[in-house]
């Protein structure tokens, strides 16, 4: 049978996806409503460009939970104030060290995926466990690289990147984002490190049985994700020129959120890229729309809470056990 | 309908050694980091075992055993609970507010702290059994949603708790510190609790949710109830933080959820449900309080201290998932 124009809606309406963008723009639409002014398209750029740094984390995460066998990475949002602290450190203010700032800080990331990946794949830790203690670790490691004082500040090029308006008006990080969302759609879809991590995810064994090299293939998924934490940190700093000892630890749980909403399967083998991206878009216009409206601080916690729950109740519930 | 036999008595009818061989492995794990970490903690600092030494050291782990166990409840059960350290700030601050500082009011305090605690645990418990939410993000999210409440009861830290509970916190009867006799009476608790069916329900339900449904368990009522009784446990959790303290904190809860997940697993609880015992989690949470005891009698630096303490705590987890039973291939 033909799928006529109407099922055709229907099973475009079903899409994680597309729900989660009407939910991006219909927030945006309700914050112009509410607030002259939100979605001036100035203000709208704005807000992309606040979702780059959860977008870009994200990416990372999305790999992971992808990778499956509870694949979950807890330590993306430290290990982004990490690398946004050495790169911070390392290019302090000159444009010459900013491309070695950025070599260090993914250097360091790297090793630290990696060591959450051979965690979890040679001695068999579960993800969330071992991606926990490198939280308490990288937090560690952060106070012993700043001695407890944030110091160093962003290359002038960075910060022209992040807040400057150089192409056709917007900020070069949303083409960096850009850029980055179709490679990495395109290594998901199209390469085969991309099939081998969604078979990976969809059944370890059946993947193992097939010849995929399903320990490779984790351990790489782990080493990206804290890769893009740390590029996430590093267009935070270019955000907000100067560093924090806690830059970007609260990201970590949007950053699953995000994926969440995107609608990515925490079960593993099921969604993509794209879905997380605006995940981090609804969740930065909810935060930023909470913020407009000037509410007082508790009400726009509460709020945040019982819109992800109502978001997540939408569609990111779980099967049923009776069919 | 046939009889179904039910998991847990599927459980029961395993050859003893097989169960003993399943479940001896990360126990030992858990008991041999104890007992390295007391006799370290001792070693270095000899009057920890005074009688001084011992009530405040337990009046300062309290909290965080009651929410390892509270914690250990719901990841036997197969769920996570996220909002734990949240809940314990809402029960706190509210509680501190009802009291006012008056000790005729303690009784009505308690009975708030308690039942604020049940209310968030049957929240959550709502949100992940009847919506189906992911247990991680859906009680991300009611985290968010207590410490807005807690921060709109108690704006900032203050409040006065009244002295009869900061008294008999530090209190000794029978020479026995009234600190230690709550964790004791935790642990004595549970050992009434885990004969009860609806705690078999929850094991089994964490086991494998679709056989349990299978096996005609009420998985729904049973992932409600775990997450009840832990809310229950926070809300006490909430008075031991104002014994201990002396003063409401709405910003108490922050490291105490993802403290509470270390402990439980360091004391053996497999967090994919259906193993262990909240005595472990007990176990587990007094190895975590303690190593950081020792790394502060150890007069490391200052700026090393977190470090050393992540890596103690990363390997820790790293031998007890090691010593956990494994998933079969």
């Amino acid at each position: 049978m033909k799928p006529t124009t109407a099922t055709r809606a229907r099973t475009l309406l079903r899409d994680p996806v597309v729900i989660a963008a009407v939910i991006a723009i219909l927030l945006v639409v309700v914050g112009g409503i509410l607030k002259p002014g939100f979605a001036s398209p100035d203000q709208i750029v704005n807000m992309l460009r606040v979702a780059s740094f959860l977008g870009i984390i994200a990416i990372g995460q999305t790999i992971v939970v992808l990778s499956g066998g509870e694949g979950i990475d807890l330590s993306v949002g430290t290990v982004a104030t990490l690398g946004a602290i050495l790169a911070s450190r390392t290019m302090n203010g000159s444009d010459a060290l900013l491309v070695p700032g950025i070599l260090l800080a993914v250097g360091v990331a790297a090793l630290i995926g990696l060591a959450n990946g051979l965690g979890i794949v040679l001695l068999r830790i579960p993800p969330f466990v071992m991606t926990l203690g490198m939280l308490g670790v990288v937090g560690g490691l952060i106070l012993v690289v700043t001695g407890g004082v944030a110091d160093g500040r962003a290359a002038p090029s960075l910060v022209q990147l992040v807040n400057g308006r150089d192409v056709l008006g917007i900020p070069g990080i949303l083409l960096v984002w850009a850029l980055l969302a179709v490679v990495v759609t395109l290594v998901l879809r199209r390469t085969t490190f991309g099939m081998q991590l969604y078979a990976t995810g969809s059944g370890r064994e059946a993947a193992r049985l097939s010849g995929v090299p399903v320990g490779r293939v984790t351990v790489t998924a782990y080493v990206l994700s804290s890769i893009f934490a740390a590029l996430g940190g590093i267009a935070m700093v270019g955000y907000s020129q100067q560093v924090f000892l806690n830059l970007a630890n609260d990201l970590t749980l949007p950053s699953i959120a995000a994926v969440v909403i995107g609608g990515t399967l925490v079960a593993g083998g099921v969604g993509g890229y794209l879905g997380s991206a605006i995940g981090a878009i609804v969740l930065t216009v909810l935060t930023s729309l909470l913020t407009t409206l000037s509410m007082p601080e508790w009400a726009r916690i509460v709020v945040q809470g019982v819109v992800l729950i109502a978001l997540l109740a939408v569609y990111g519930r779980q099967r049923k056990l009776r069919t | 309908m046939t009889q179904t036999p039910t998991v847990a008595a599927i459980e029961e009818r395993r050859p003893l050694t097989e169960r003993l061989g399943r479940v001896r492995v990360a126990s030992w794990a858990t008991a041999a980091l104890l007992i390295v970490a007391v006799v370290a903690a001792v070693a270095l600092q000899p009057n920890l075992l005074s009688p001084y030494g011992v009530a405040s050291t337990f009046a300062t782990f309290l909290p965080l055993v009651l929410v390892a166990v509270a914690q250990a409840i719901v990841v036997i059960g197969g769920g996570l609970d996220l909002s734990a350290g949240a809940i314990v700030a809402l029960s706190s601050v509210v509680a501190v507010q009802v009291m006012q500082g008056e000790a005729g009011s303690v009784p009505l305090g308690f009975l708030t702290a308690i039942g604020v605690g049940l209310a968030c645990g049957i929240v959550n418990g709502l949100v992940v059994s009847r919506l189906r939410l992911q247990p991680l993000i859906a009680t991300f999210a009611t985290a968010s949603v207590f410490s807005g409440l807690a921060l709109l009861v108690l704006p900032s830290p203050g409040g006065t708790v009244p002295a009869i509970i900061t008294g008999t916190f530090r209190q000794a009867v029978g020479g026995v510190p009234v600190s230690v006799l709550l964790v004791v009476a935790v642990a004595a608790g549970w050992l009434v609790v885990r004969h009860l069916r609806i705690m078999r329900h929850i094991r089994a339900t964490g086991g494998g949710p679709a056989a349990a449904f299978a096996s005609l368990v009420p998985v729904a009522g049973a992932q409600l109830a775990s997450y009840a009784i832990c809310g229950v446990i926070c809300g006490l959790a909430g008075l031991a933080v104002l014994g201990n303290s002396g003063s409401g904190d709405p910003f108490i809860g922050g490291d105490l959820a993802l403290n509470s997940v270390a402990a439980v697993v360091v004391g053996g609880i497999a967090l994919r449900g259906g193993i262990g015992s909240p005595i472990g989690a007990i176990a587990g949470a007094i190895t975590l309080s303690l190593a950081s005891t020792i790394l502060f009698a150890l007069s490391l630096p200052t700026s090393w201290r977190a470090l050393a303490a992540g890596l103690v705590v990363i390997l820790a987890l790293a031998l007890s998932a090691l010593g956990a039973p494994r998933r079969q291939r």
